[in-house]
């Protein structure tokens, strides 16, 4: 059972102490006229609404059908919600409606609701606009302080997600395989034109490979694409750089090899190993390789744009040709091409 | 310690000193990173590599430098968070400075990891205060009188602020209120900046 207040005598109060204890009072006389008010409400009225009825100036939304004195009574001691009328935008209100001593008329007590916020923008509310004991100045604290605070939680996150991508775009190693991609790659032949040396390109990519991808599974084409990378770092030495630039492409940099029978014989070896089945769940995954190969001293002057081109012309030749095999591609003396 | 502290001494020293200052401090200090996340912890020996080698480093006393960290953080124009945040504490600043005890307690609503000052206030009457200041970092007292500068500043009050040295592991600091209605006090509305 809740707890009566303990106070059997009644009291008065000077006018001036109603505003100090609750500065959003509204007096209302027997009739429901305004008759008083709290600093507060004086500020949200702008100081008009004295001798006003009480409802041509707030709307009680709930309990429904509260337009009258009457039905006020009704409600005595309710948890009121009203709005403002005639505000460019709605100003919700908690309030209690007491009836006075000898029915006088009814003391309205109100209260900002979940929008204080709002409210105390839209109106410039100070402190002092609030009863000490109110904790509506808390409560727009907390807002406030929270939004700072997930402000910079949001910054930290956007500069977490920016340093991932930066980091990911400097990553120099193929996650699946562990080889170098394309942009080590890059880096690579960066270096040798640098240093001037004569090298090989390679280009291999992979024959039958979509049809174990669509037969056996993503899960298949992965495991070969492993062995793969396997089998080039095995194939070749650790002074080459072998990289995977796509699906199922790969690439090879052989510093110091321009002959072009030791070439091609490498190129033989990896396409022999790689087309022995691979066993993936008990299931024989066979593949094989088409590979392409331009070698620097074959150019007056090598470019990596030119070399990675007409590698890829001459493992194209070598697909057309029947797969499974290595063409060196010659540039011509009127730098007509052809594998 | 939380990021915000150390961020906050960043900010400070980079905004007041400049970047290349900021540099030499990471430098001197040997720290493994060169920028602090206010949203992060970090260890707790760190800020106190930073204050000292920003002592180092600018050659200023200790008290000096915290004391101007105290101030920055109320009253740099570019971030007025921390002001706004304050004042939420105090009609007026007889009222801000007898609600300083639950200053901790707020900034905990917030960021419940925040390492806050613990403070213990003395009202003497007559507008004469003593707060006991105990924290980790030697010379937290400080930033709490720049702090309190800065904000009798904001409220228009005439203060006079000492740091009256360490004592049982705690910082006293006398504030004696002249005149809180001496200035204009920077308007401060509750709404959050009015669209």
């Amino acid at each position: 059972m809740a707890q009566q207040g303990r106070l059997t005598t009644d009291v008065t109060l000077p006018g001036a102490a109603f505003s100090k204890l609750m500065p959003m009072y509204v007096m209302l006389s027997a009739e429901g006229v305004i008759i008083g008010y709290g600093p507060t409400i004086g500020r949200l009225l702008s100081g008009r609404g004295l001798g006003t009825y009480l409802f041509d100036i707030f709307e009680v939304r709930r309990p429904a059908g509260v337009t009258s004195v009457a039905m006020l009574r009704e409600h005595e001691a309710e948890k009121l919600h009203l709005v403002l009328r005639n505000t460019a935008r709605p100003i919700t209100f908690r309030g209690i409606a007491v009836a006075l001593a000898d029915n006088a008329g009814f003391l309205l007590n109100l209260s900002f609701g979940i929008n204080v916020v709002d409210a105390a923008s839209h109106y410039a509310l100070t402190e002092a606009d609030f009863a000490p004991t109110d904790l509506a100045v808390e409560m727009m604290y907390l807002v406030e302080s929270n939004a700072a605070a997930m402000t910079a939680l949001g910054n930290l996150a956007a500069r977490m997600e920016d340093d991932k991508v930066t980091a990911e775009a400097q990553a120099l190693t193929d996650t699946l395989t562990g080889l170098g991609n394309r942009r080590a790659l890059t880096l690579v032949l960066e270096a040798i034109f640098r240093s001037k040396a004569p090298f090989a390109i390679m280009h291999i990519d992979l024959d039958f490979f979509k049809a174990v991808n669509d037969s056996l599974g993503h899960a298949a084409g992965d495991h070969v694409l492993q062995a793969v990378a396997q089998t080039l770092q095995r194939e070749t030495r650790r002074e080459d750089t072998v990289a995977r630039v796509g699906g199922d492409e790969f690439i090879v940099i052989l510093p110091g090899v321009t002959d072009v029978m030791r070439l091609k014989s490498t190129a033989s070896r990896i396409i022999a190993e790689l087309s022995e089945p691979h066993e993936y769940d008990g299931e024989a995954c066979r593949i094989s390789a088409s590979i392409g190969i331009a070698i620097s001293t074959t150019y007056q002057t090598p470019t990596a744009d030119r070399m990675q081109a007409d590698a890829d012309e001459a493992l194209y030749a070598s697909k057309r040709a029947g797969r499974g095999q290595a063409l060196v591609f010659h540039p011509d003396g009127d730098d007509r091409r052809r594998a | 310690m939380h990021g915000l502290i150390n961020r906050s001494l960043q900010c400070f020293l980079h905004d007041t000193y400049g970047q290349g200052s900021w540099e030499a401090v990471v430098r001197e200090a040997g720290l493994p990173l060169n920028t602090f996340e206010a949203m992060l912890t970090y260890e707790d020996a760190l800020t106190e590599q930073v204050v000292t080698a920003a002592v180092a480093v600018l050659g200023r006393p200790r008290e000096t430098l915290l004391e101007d960290l105290g101030h920055y953080l109320v009253s740099r124009e570019s971030q007025s968070t921390l002001r706004r945040l304050l004042r939420f504490s105090g009609v007026n600043f007889v009222d801000f400075v007898t609600s300083l005890e639950d200053l901790p307690e707020r900034a905990r609503l917030v960021l419940p990891n925040l390492e806050v000052p613990d403070l213990d206030l003395r009202d003497h009457g007559k507008g004469q205060f003593s707060l006991l200041c105990t924290a980790p970092l030697l010379g937290s007292g400080h930033v709490i009188v720049g702090l309190l500068r800065a904000m009798a500043d904001d409220y228009g009050a005439l203060v006079l602020l000492e740091h009256r040295g360490e004592r049982n592991g705690s910082e006293e600091i006398s504030i004696q209120i002249a005149d809180q209605t001496f200035n204009v006090p920077r308007p401060f509305n509750l709404g959050m900046a009015v669209a």
